[in-house]
């Protein structure tokens, strides 16, 4: 149960768009149709939910203070932290590139669908935001590998959103400063309002 | 730190070839400003623009810290543009931003650690900040360095001016107050009402809209 509620949290109540502003340029930028928003929200949430327990791992016996026990008494003190960022994103750096060789390799109608997004992914701040949010709060792995996909999920869902009120957008007549970025900012405000009463579910 | 890269600026003066502020370079720092802004015309670096907002203390901390990463990483990058192998050119400008980024976030903690427990996870995600990498990609890669520094600055420092703006209408409005100081209260209107929304996401995206919308009438850009 506990496990399914982290999800639930992150997915809604704790939404990476709405409550922690993570991934917001690519949300931006590939949001105009509802096709191609659903294939990069289909990889981040491949993704995140691949990357945060690989992350969790690494820092759990890596880098954590005494994380290093395992390889002798003399490592116990070792305190590795301050190597998180750069671990961190070389592991989803490199995670994306696997990811994307091994969906190239067995399913290429996959691939050709997903294909462009997935470089830009390692760039999309939700997936070392949901990391580095995993440790601060000292989730187990198996909480936090729930917390990636249900992190992933609320990507996909605002930005399967955003893309078709955009879609409708076009029809309206928006005043010319306001076109584009600006009404998709307060459209997003919007969302964020009616996310917000996901806040009264108690878990 | 910002002042260090203005010191880096007059060490390079002696080279002959093209004045230190010939038309172009100008060009290179002053279109990032205003009619081409890294947010509100190329739309990057949104993330951390509405994150850290909610007062001006840690906004003018992220600036700093944001301006110090793109500098730095434009001059290394520009200086190693020929070294780096194409296809994995992503992976070595994302170890290089990572190592700028670890530094200014163990100097917060060092020496100003209250605002580093305030601004917590997004010191490392300055990391994955589309400008700097964009900047690297569009701009470092194929220029020498003191052009890359001179574009560093610009875009750095128009990203700082917005979230500045921002943050001063989500903190006025929102917690009646500028930099801590309780302007309401001191001019005697004690029953200002402060907007919850402000403080929150919501109030941020809604700033930043309208904050878009003003300066793009201005600029008369618009999108298609």
């Amino acid at each position: 149960m506990d496990i399914f509620n982290i999800a639930l949290k992150a997915t809604f109540i704790d939404n990476m768009i709405f409550a922690y502003f993570l991934g917001m340029c690519s949300f931006l930028a590939v949001s105009k149709k509802v096709s191609t928003a659903f294939g990069l929200g289909m990889a981040v949430v491949f993704v995140l939910t691949i990357t945060t327990p690989v992350n969790w791992l690494l820092q759990e016996f890596v880098l954590k203070e005494g994380a290093l026990k395992w390889m002798g008494a003399s490592f116990e003190t070792v305190d590795l932290t301050f190597l998180q960022f750069i671990m961190f994103i070389a592991v989803i750096a490199s995670m994306v590139q696997l990811v994307e060789m091994v969906i190239e390799k067995f399913s290429p109608a996959l691939y050709g669908s997903l294909g462009i997004f997935l470089p830009l992914i390692a760039v999309n701040c939700s997936i070392l935001g949901a990391s580095l949010f995993m440790v601060q709060r000292d989730y187990t792995i198996a909480q936090a590998t729930a917390y990636g996909f249900g992190s992933g999920l609320g990507w996909f869902l605002a930005i399967i959103a955003l893309a078709a009120i955009r879609e409708r957008l076009k029809y309206s007549h928006v005043p010319a400063g306001l076109k584009g970025l600006g009404i998709t900012m307060l459209i997003t405000g919007l969302m964020g309002l009616a996310f917000k009463s996901f806040i009264g579910i108690a878990l | 730190m910002s002042t260090e890269t203005v010191e880096v600026k007059e060490k390079v003066e002696k080279k002959p070839a093209e004045p230190l502020f010939s038309k172009r370079r100008r060009g290179i720092v002053k279109d990032p400003l205003s009619d081409d802004n890294p947010i509100t015309i190329q739309v990057l670096g949104i993330c951390s623009a509405l994150a850290i907002t909610i007062k001006m203390e840690p906004t003018i901390v992220m600036s700093i810290a944001v301006i110090f990463v793109i500098v730095f990483s434009n001059l290394i990058i520009s200086l190693m543009r020929n070294l780096i192998p194409g296809r994995v050119r992503i992976i070595v400008q994302l170890a290089v931003i990572a190592t700028l980024v670890t530094l200014v976030s163990e100097v917060l903690k060092a020496y100003y650690y209250d605002m580093y427990k305030v601004l917590g996870a997004f010191v490392g995600l300055i990391i994955t900040n589309c400008i700097v990498m964009g900047r690297l990609e569009a701009f470092a890669m194929g220029n020498k360095p003191y052009d890359s520094i001179l574009d560093g600055l610009g875009s750095g420092f128009g990203y700082a001016w917005i979230i500045m703006v921002v943050a001063f209408f989500r903190e006025l409005f929102g917690s009646g107050s500028i930099l801590n100081f309780k302007i309401f209260e001191a001019i005697g209107w004690d029953t200002f009402p402060t907007n919850g929304l402000m403080v929150d996401s919501i109030g941020a995206f809604m700033v930043l809209g309208v904050l878009i919308w003003v300066q793009r009438t201005k600029t008369g850009y618009v999108e298609h």
